[in-house]
């Protein structure tokens, strides 16, 4: 714990945090370097590429532009907490089965933003895949794969969805 | 040969070998990994392009006891970076040559207080004159690099081109620009090292070429093979830009690791990957082409120039592979190119996802719709009459011995896009539309592997062994950094011995471990290192048959029932093998003449492309891409390389500009370096015309870089098509259309006025 820092405290993947940190440090350093999510990745430092996105209290967000300050109370999910148990998520098997992911550091931040995207309209279209992932950049694929990654994920889970 | 055998994982697109560790967040990339005691490392390089060191100043209200600092008087071997020459300094030692040029190296326990003390050294500069273009350079009034400013230069002769201009009945000039392109991999250069005396020098990063980074430190070590050690960590994004530059940033790490007595990790921010690490060279391409009467090439006449930056690097392979894919997918009795690369004060230009060819292939595509338009020919019957076929010679004097199937590709890429109904359609609707939407084709090829000798040089050994768990490990030196090598290397060996995807693993990419299999470069993993993995899997179960009683038929467990009586006998399980080349291919480094390359993978690009003359916006709203790559060893993930390829040739033609300024790449920032987003990138339609290629794995032949190579000329092409107006610069931005169709806008209608 380091002296002088106020305690923030938040829920992070459902689960109680305390950090003790400068209430400047960014929330995406907080993530890797106090809690150890590393998942949460560093592409550009200023909010362009989208591979630090998390979610928090339900938006979509670039934890390299939030001050951990603003995080205090606040419920964030990151891709560590999105695999239920050893179930992935329907975006995950979906990112698996169509080759959503190629290198893979991008991949953390577009599953956030695809999540959010499906919490927000489980039916997208097209149009509406495009614009939901437009802050996210991915150098390897062209996006189409992450498109259709997104298309099955979406129809998967509206068809578990009926069947309940 | 296995290639028209029917398999049951080769060709099947099994999930990504490392996937599940990627999706869940789990997998470790450089700047995830922190070592007990580990400092940080920082950079204090040039602002001036070119002068003499007079002084380094240290400030004197920082506490420099607690940093260490390197400076070139530490370097304990030599101080140069091995590439394929020497000139390039690992830290400037007296002079710069392009600014952000590494001086001192600072680390310290506290990754924020390093980057701040960067600012508390200042360097004292004598400036020399500095030059920034290629015309600058080959003037030669100011000399930068050797004797000349000539980083390299060759000359492709075949018959004699001068004696045709006479009765030649056209005669076709044109000059072609591409400017530099960045890499813009999600994932910055990265590394850490550790240093002692016992073990010599362990680097972890995020890198390519495991053995490029060995024996480059070896030489600023000057330390025996077995004192330096490279593991390749997750690796997020390559694209060529970790070939080269994790050699330079691996003896930084090591030095400082070395002069602090800690391991010391550095990772660059954005601001300094783009500003001090290599970008695509920048080209301008001139040609003069003759025809006969009914559309026949007679004569290419070629200049190939490249800008290569302050130093060598990779720009003679780089110039090579341009010279050798300049004058495209055609016959032509009478060729000559004549290329040169030319230092200047800029960060060394470098490897980049298709390596000269895509500058080149700009050239002569976007130089074919303007021959089509000057002799009055469609572009599409233009290409037809001069395509090679089988049994032609290239420019090289290389005979294609296998199947070449342009005409079919270019047949169902016309079909697949509807390029004539839409290209009629479009002309009509053009007359009303503020919108101008048009269609444009390329064709094109790019050989697979090293260029000519380059393959034999290396000698790349590979192979597997079968590990006491039983699991069989593929040893290879060739990395995963996206594109997939473990899923296709591990579908080579389960399907080359017979068992199941989950029987293989991959060898972790560590020199102690794998031997040397070559850099993971120039589309070679899938024909040449698969090839070896074939060919090492069936050395190993000949061998279990001869020596450890294996049957004919043999089931998994009989396979590893065997594989422990060869254990008990030998002690081990292993199988190497070495490249051996296909059969008559020669390639003459002197005459530059032969087999250029021992495969070829052919293309064709079909872009539909809307100019809004109101914005003058470019916007791709369809492509297609039909292509013979050999085998396709997995079909999601060869359909995901060509995807990323044309996005990110969209973003070559369209979107990416490298503003430069005194050298320093004055737009270092993802804000303002515009890359296409998910809302830029058309429906991509990919198409597999499968002919195996006989001496690549199971038939397969490259495919990585052959996607860039043709977005830029169909989308100028189809541009010129939609306006009627010729464009032969990229990157074409929206300001670069308003100054030729805005300026000629005016006319019009000052015209009608």
């Amino acid at each position: 714990m380091k002296e002088g820092c106020p305690a923030i405290d938040f829920m992070v993947n459902g689960e109680r945090r305390t950090v003790q940190a400068a209430p400047m440090k960014r929330l995406l350093d907080v993530l890797r370097e106090d809690l150890l999510l590393t998942g949460t990745k560093e592409g550009c430092g200023e909010g362009e590429c989208g591979s630090c996105s998390v979610r928090m209290n339900g938006e979509l967000v670039n934890s390299c532009l939030v001050p951990v300050l603003q995080a205090q109370g606040a419920s964030i999910e990151t891709v560590e907490g999105l695999a239920c148990d050893a179930e992935l998520h329907p975006l995950q098997r979906a990112f698996l089965q169509c080759g959503g992911a190629q290198c893979g550091i991008c991949t953390p931040g577009m599953l956030i933003a695809a999540t959010h995207l499906l919490a927000k309209n489980p039916n997208p279209t097209m149009a509406e895949i495009r614009e939901g992932l437009a802050g996210n950049l991915c150098r390897c694929t062209g996006f189409i794969k992450i498109f259709e990654s997104v298309v099955a994920a979406a129809a998967q889970t509206r068809g578990e969805a009926h069947a309940r | 040969m296995s290639t028209h055998a029917k398999t049951r994982i080769v060709g099947a697109s099994v999930p990504r070998k490392e996937g599940l560790d990627k999706l869940l967040g789990r997998a470790r990339y450089v700047d995830d990994i922190e070592l007990e005691g580990m400092w940080y490392g920082a950079t204090v390089r040039s602002s001036v392009p070119r002068g003499f060191i007079r002084e380094i100043r240290f400030d004197r209200n920082e506490d420099w006891n607690e940093f260490a600092v390197a400076t070139a008087a530490d370097i304990p071997g030599a101080n140069q970076i091995h590439l394929i020459f020497s000139d390039q300094p690992c830290l400037a030692d007296g002079k710069v040559n392009h600014c952000d040029e590494a001086i001192v190296l600072l680390a310290h326990p506290d990754k924020h207080r390093v980057r701040e003390a960067v600012n508390a050294v200042q360097i004292e500069y004598e400036p020399l004159p500095a030059i920034f273009t290629m015309e600058e350079s080959e003037r030669q009034d100011v000399i930068v690099w050797g004797a000349d400013n000539l980083l390299k230069s060759f000359l492709l002769q075949k018959g004699d081109v001068d004696s045709v201009w006479a009765e030649a009945a056209h005669i076709v000039k044109g000059e072609y620009r591409t400017g530099a392109q960045e890499h813009l991999y999600i994932e910055n250069n990265g590394m850490i090292a550790a240093y002692s005396t016992e073990d010599g020098v362990t680097v972890w990063g995020s890198l390519q070429c495991p053995y490029y980074v060995h024996k480059s430190l070896l030489a600023v070590f000057d330390l025996p093979e077995g004192k330096v050690r490279v593991v390749q960590t997750e690796t997020g994004g390559a694209f060529g830009g970790k070939e080269d530059y994790p050699s330079t940033l691996a003896a930084h790490a090591a030095l400082l690791a070395m002069k602090s007595g800690h391991p010391v990790k550095m990772v660059y921010d954005r601001m300094e990957d783009l500003a001090a690490t290599t970008k695509r060279h920048p080209s301008r391409v001139r040609h003069k082409t003759a025809l006969d009467a009914s559309g026949k090439l007679l004569a290419m006449d070629i200049e190939v120039t490249t800008d290569g930056g302050a130093y060598s690097t990779l720009s003679s392979t780089v110039l090579s592979r341009a010279t050798l894919h300049s004058p495209g997918p055609y016959v032509c009795p009478n060729v000559r190119v004549q290329s040169r690369s030319w230092a200047t004060n800029t960060v060394p230009y470098g490897a980049f996802r298709g390596f000269g060819a895509p500058q080149a292939i700009f050239a002569i595509e976007r130089h074919m719709d303007e021959i089509a338009a000057a002799i009055g020919m469609d572009p599409v019957e233009l290409r037809r009459r001069n395509f090679l076929h089988d049994g032609d010679t290239t420019a090289t004097e290389q005979v294609m011995r296998e199947p070449v199937i342009l005409d079919k590709l270019l047949d169902r890429a016309l079909a697949e896009s509807g390029y004539l109904e839409k290209r009629a359609r479009f002309a009509l609707e053009n007359q009303s539309s503020p919108v101008k939407r048009g269609m444009g084709i390329a064709a094109f090829y790019h050989g697979s592997g090293f260029t000519g000798s380059g393959e034999r040089y290396l000698n790349s050994l590979a192979g597997v062994e079968v590990t006491a768990e039983g699991k069989v490990r593929v040893l290879v030196s060739s990395t995963e950094f996206g594109q997939g090598t473990n899923t296709i290397l591990t579908q080579i060996a389960a399907e080359a011995i017979g068992l199941g995807y989950d029987d293989v693993e991959m060898a972790p990419p560590d020199t102690q471990i794998v031997p040397n299999s070559g850099p993971t470069v120039a589309s070679r993993t899938s024909m040449v290192v698969g090839r070896l993995i074939e060919r090492a899997c069936q050395q190993l179960v000949s061998e279990l048959k001869k020596h450890a009683r294996l049957d004919e038929d043999f089931t998994r467990e009989e396979f590893l029932a065997a594989c422990e009586r060869l254990r008990n006998a030998k002690g081990e399980v292993v199988s190497l093998v070495r490249y051996e080349p296909p059969p008559n291919v020669f390639w003459d480094d002197q005459k530059y003449r032969g087999e250029a390359y021992p495969a070829y993978a052919w293309s064709i690009h079909v872009a539909q492309v809307a100019v809004d003359t109101v914005t003058y916006a470019a916007e791709v709203e369809d492509f297609w891409s039909v292509q013979e790559v050999g085998r396709v060893l997995n079909p999601v993930l060869a359909a995901g390389q060509i995807e990323g390829g044309i996005a990110q040739g969209i973003g070559y033609a369209l979107y990416e500009k490298v503003l430069l300024q005194n050298g320093h790449m004055a737009n270092n920032q993802m804000t303002n370096y515009i890359m296409p987003t998910a809302e830029d990138i058309p429906p991509i339609h990919v198409v597999f015309e499968e002919i195996p290629f006989g001496y690549g794995a199971y038939g397969a032949k490259g495919i990585g870089e052959l996607p860039h190579d043709g977005p830029a000329p169909a989308i100028l092409n189809a541009i010129r098509d939609a306006t009627g107006v010729r464009f032969d610069s990229i990157p074409l931005l929206p300001e670069d259309l308003f100054a030729k169709l805005g300026a000629l806008q005016s006319i019009e209608q000052a015209a009608t006025v």
